[in-house]
């Protein structure tokens, strides 16, 4: 637990990729099975434990503690399982090893827990209690994703990332088959049906870096507004990967159930109605559920267009040219009538593609993929050979930092948003949304915020970087008030996407980008901004004042205390 | 002479001239002014955070010992200290502490603190009124570089409540050395700058460096110069010690450096730095985070929550009275073991550093 809670504190202060993956890579090289794997899971979140609620926490505390000062403690410390880290008492100078934690965590039962839980508190020292806490809470915080956590294994010198995700959703913690397999032993190969491979990712390209490129090298195809899914049928076992390579079968048995093929297909998951693709908001009900009931089976029936083959026939076509594996595409057999595979757009020019792409026949339609004839299929994102040429480029997917508490009708609930972008490993606020979301998806906001906040001040929450929401806006300036440089104008929330990778949401530079580029739609976006009531949102469109990345909202400072209390004594 | 509007004491009765007949109330022999703690007997005040004409100073921080008073009475140490920040007409008359001294109808003696070199609790007995031990900053953690802090009984006991929450519990310093030596050795290329305070946590973490057998060269920030050079004067090894000016040569050294130098372009001279930061406020993460801290150290110079409680119930005062920091808290333990309490409301310490 020791040098598990020693990981997590580094992990959670160091903000560089390459300096997590260094620390992460020692720890496993220098941690023993199965302590290092139980600490993997728990990385990648596929430690599955019993969570711990804050109520539970709340009671050990009310138990041992006085209720004035643990309340002053909690204020000033803004985090519940940190401030009873902090302020338990106990000899705390034993260890626990981790493996020892989950067996604990995963076999006691619920009446137990109070009591095991408080057991392991009085055994540990405070950084020890403060990461079994977070392990029992399920909420580590460590800002390093399942990839990166992967990225970190293929550093150890074995398989590389590729083939350590070919397999990764046949393993189960705490992976001793794994580290053998990475110290030098055999492929895990039981692992391996129907695994996720990597998907190949495209880069996002303007007309006039087009025309740099040949037409007749390349092909089109509409960019569907639906879920990238890579399906996988391989001797009767049947998996739906999200393009990150989670295991999304439970939410779509319909789709499974027409999967009577051998096969890896890559493509788009989308709710179809009569041949008719439906809006993101139908597949959207669809998403983040266990089970489905039989009702929305029924109303939100899913699809897949299949635009790639990676497996077929028994077949590996991943180093075929595209145009080979398209003729293979053409040609193949899904026996459903719920996957078809996605057209190529007829065009001689990137003139022709943008007449095309300006009036697309369908509003479910966000622009036009552009692939070259030659590339193979590679995992990651190559620069090169894929490219997304979007619709609106007035539309940044941006990541939730920060949720404040709304006034009025939205007492009650976390309804006024800072979002941010990319910026080398960091996240830079970029704007407030307080608005562009219905009100059940001002509930579902509200929860989210609720589950995943990181500290509170006053009313503001900072909230774990993982949510994406799209935000459309009606123009960016440079701004110097802003620490990050510019200042969207009229920015809403246009989609939440539950579905996206926080790593995979856009990069300041993309907005930056966007700053020269003449917008006709700057008077109209105004006017419809008032004609909707939108003159009441309070500065919206500007990013906090002071937008570092642990500032909370603008003039919320943080309670209790004294200011400048960390100013130099001078 | 003193402060016109608030020369009155806490009863609401004039302050200059207690009837002699009567014993003297602790509230009439020492009590807040907007200047700072005042005592009428001797006609001085405790480290005053503006100018007067008569100054006992417990230590050389910033928000205790300021320039332009008429008198200073303090430790050899603190007055070398502000000669060094403020230049030597910092004052107009100084007098070193030196055992007991007789100041108006007041005995004055100072007593190790244990929070930096020539950090003080003053003591203050009259003869016919309580003993008052004020604090100043304080702290139990043995120190390399200041003289240990001793207890002080005393009727009244004026404690500061900087870490005054049971969360606080810091940590063996040696332990936080340790992980700083650990980072340096998974990050050999990186400098580590670790933001210090000029006086006191610089030349400290200097010296538990190297009573963690750090042998390599320490460099220093400009503003620390000065300071550091008087800690070696005044006896305290520190080592091999270098002006931080050429960082081709200290990529993969330590660096200390005043946290503000963090904020300035300074910084820009390191490539890919690991930022770390010694004080006692880095136990809480969000503190760590909101100063962009990559590696906290948790080393305070102030007491923590169990030391602060200890010394209260060891010295059992009749009235304890808690100023700058957590107030609240302490009163709150104060009334729960059943301590006399009341917190001290005095201005001009907000900016406490730690
Ligand atoms: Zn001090
Ligand atoms: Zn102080």
């Amino acid at each position: 637990m020791k040098a598990f809670a020693a990981l997590l504190e580094r992990l959670a202060f160091t903000p560089a990729r390459n300096a997590k993956l260094t620390i992460l890579q020692h720890y496993l090289e220098r941690t023993a099975d199965p302590d290092r794997g139980h600490a993997l899971a728990a990385l990648t979140g596929d430690l599955k434990l019993r969570a711990v609620t804050p109520g539970l926490l709340r009671g050990l505390a009310a138990e041992r503690f006085d209720e004035v000062l643990f309340a002053l403690s909690y204020d000033f410390v803004g985090d519940l399982a940190e401030t009873i880290a902090l302020i338990w008492e106990g000899p705390g100078g034993a260890d626990l090893p981790l493996a020892d934690a989950v067996r604990l965590l995963e076999t006691t039962g619920k009446a137990g827990l109070p009591a095991a839980i408080a057991g392991v508190l009085d055994r540990l020292g405070p950084s020890e209690r403060l990461a079994f806490l977070k392990l029992a809470t399920g909420n580590l915080r460590v800002g390093l994703s399942a990839r990166l956590a992967r990225t970190a294994l293929a550093q150890m010198g074995g398989p590389t990332l590729a083939e350590i995700e070919e397999i990764w959703h046949g393993l189960n913690p705490p992976y001793p088959e794994l580290f053998a397999w990475i110290e030098g032993g055999p492929r895990p190969d039981r692992a391996a049906l129907a695994p996720f491979r990597p998907v190949m990712l495209s880069t996002p390209i303007t007309l006039e870096e087009l025309r740099g490129l040949d037409p007749a090298e390349h092909i089109a195809e509409w960019k569907w507004d639906g879920i990238r899914v890579q399906a996988v049928s391989e001797g009767g076992v049947r998996r739906l990967y999200s393009r990150t390579g989670e295991d999304i079968s439970g939410a779509f048995p319909d789709l499974i159930d027409e999967m009577n093929w051998e096969g890896a297909v890559d493509g788009e998951l989308l709710v179809r109605r009569e041949g008719a693709v439906a809006t993101f908001n139908d597949l959207q009900q669809r998403l983040n559920r266990k089970t489905v009931s039989r009702a929305l089976l029924t109303s939100h029936p899913a699809g897949l267009r299949v635009y790639d083959l990676l497996i077929w026939g028994g077949a590996d076509l991943r180093p075929l040219p595209l145009i080979e594996r398209r003729k293979v595409l053409e040609a193949a057999d899904f026996r459903s009538d719920r996957i078809d595979i996605s057209q190529l757009l007829p065009f001689g020019t990137w003139d022709d593609l943008a007449a095309l792409r300006a009036e697309p026949p369908a509003p479910v339609i966000e622009g036009v993929m552009i692939k070259r004839r030659d590339a193979p299929y590679v995992g990651g994102r190559p620069r090169g050979p894929w490219f997304k040429w979007k619709r609106d480029p007035r539309v940044v997917d941006a990541v939730l930092m920060y949720a404040q508490r709304g006034h009025g009708r939205r007492s009650g609930f976390y309804s006024d948003f800072t979002f941010g972008l990319w910026s080398d490993d960091a996240l830079v606020p970029v704007g407030k949304a307080y608005f562009g979301f219905t009100d059940e998806e001002l509930r579902e906001l509200d929860r989210f915020v609720r589950a995943n906040t990181t500290e509170r001040f006053g009313p503001v929450r900072a909230v774990a970087p993982k949510l994406v929401v799209e935000v459309a806006f009606e123009g960016v300036n440079r701004s110097a008030r802003h620490k990050s440089g510019v200042a969207m104008r009229f920015p809403r929330i246009s989609r939440i996407r539950w579905d996206k990778p926080a790593a995979e949401a856009d990069r300041l530079e993309t907005l930056e980008a966007m700053i020269d580029t003449p917008n006709v739609f700057d008077a109209e976006g105004a006017r419809a901004g008032v004609r909707h009531g939108r003159t009441k949102r309070r500065g919206g469109g500007e990013a906090p004042q002071e937008a570092g990345a642990a500032r909370p909202l603008d003039g919320v400072e943080t309670p209790s205390i004294p200011a400048g209390y960390l100013d130099e004594e001078e | 002479m003193r402060p016109a509007a608030r020369c009155v004491n806490a009863a609401g009765q004039p302050a200059d001239g207690p009837a002699r007949s009567d014993p003297m109330r602790a509230d009439d022999f020492l009590f807040p002014t907007d200047a700072g703690l005042f005592c009428p007997a001797g006609d001085f005040f405790i480290d005053p955070v503006r100018p007067v004409p008569r100054a006992l100073i417990t230590h050389g921080h910033g928000d205790h010992a300021r320039a332009g008073h008429g008198a200073v009475m303090a430790t050899r140490e603190t007055l070398d200290i502000m000669a060094i920040r403020y230049g030597e007409n910092f004052t107009a008359a100084r007098q070193a502490a030196d055992g007991p001294a007789r100041i108006g109808g007041v005995e004055v003696s100072f007593h190790p603190a244990g929070h930096i070199l020539g950090s003080a609790q003053i003591r203050l007995a009259c003869d016919d009124g309580p003993v008052i031990t004020v604090s100043g900053d304080y702290c139990r953690t043995p120190n390399l570089v200041c003289a240990p802090w001793e207890p002080v009984p005393c009727d009244i006991f004026v404690t500061e409540a900087t870490f005054g929450l049971p969360v606080f519990k810091h940590p063996d310093p040696a332990h936080e050395i340790a992980r700083l030596l650990a980072s340096m050795a998974e990050f050999p290329g990186r400098a580590h700058l670790v933001g210090a305070y000029a006086l006191g946590k610089a030349q400290r973490v200097i010296a538990l460096l190297r009573q963690a057998g750090f042998e390599a060269p320490v460099h220093l920030h400009g503003a620390m110069q000065r300071l550091t050079d008087y800690h070696v004067e005044q006896g305290i090894p520190l080592g091999d010690l270098r002006p931080a000016t050429t960082p081709k040569e200290i990529e993969g050294q330590v660096v200390i450096a005043p946290p503000s130098a963090f904020a300035s372009p300074w910084v820009q001279r390191f490539r890919d730095p690991v930022i770390c930061f010694a004080s006692g406020w880095m136990a809480v993460r969000a503190r760590a985070r909101q100063r962009g801290v990559e590696l906290p150290l948790v080393i305070s110079d102030h007491v923590d929550w169990p030391q602060l409680t200890q010394t209260l119930a060891e010295l059992r005062p009749e009235q304890v009275w808690v100023t700058h920091g957590a107030e609240e808290g302490v009163v709150r333990w104060c009334e729960l073991n059943g301590l006399d309490a009341r917190p001290l409301r005095l201005v001009g310490y907000e900016d406490e550093a730690e």
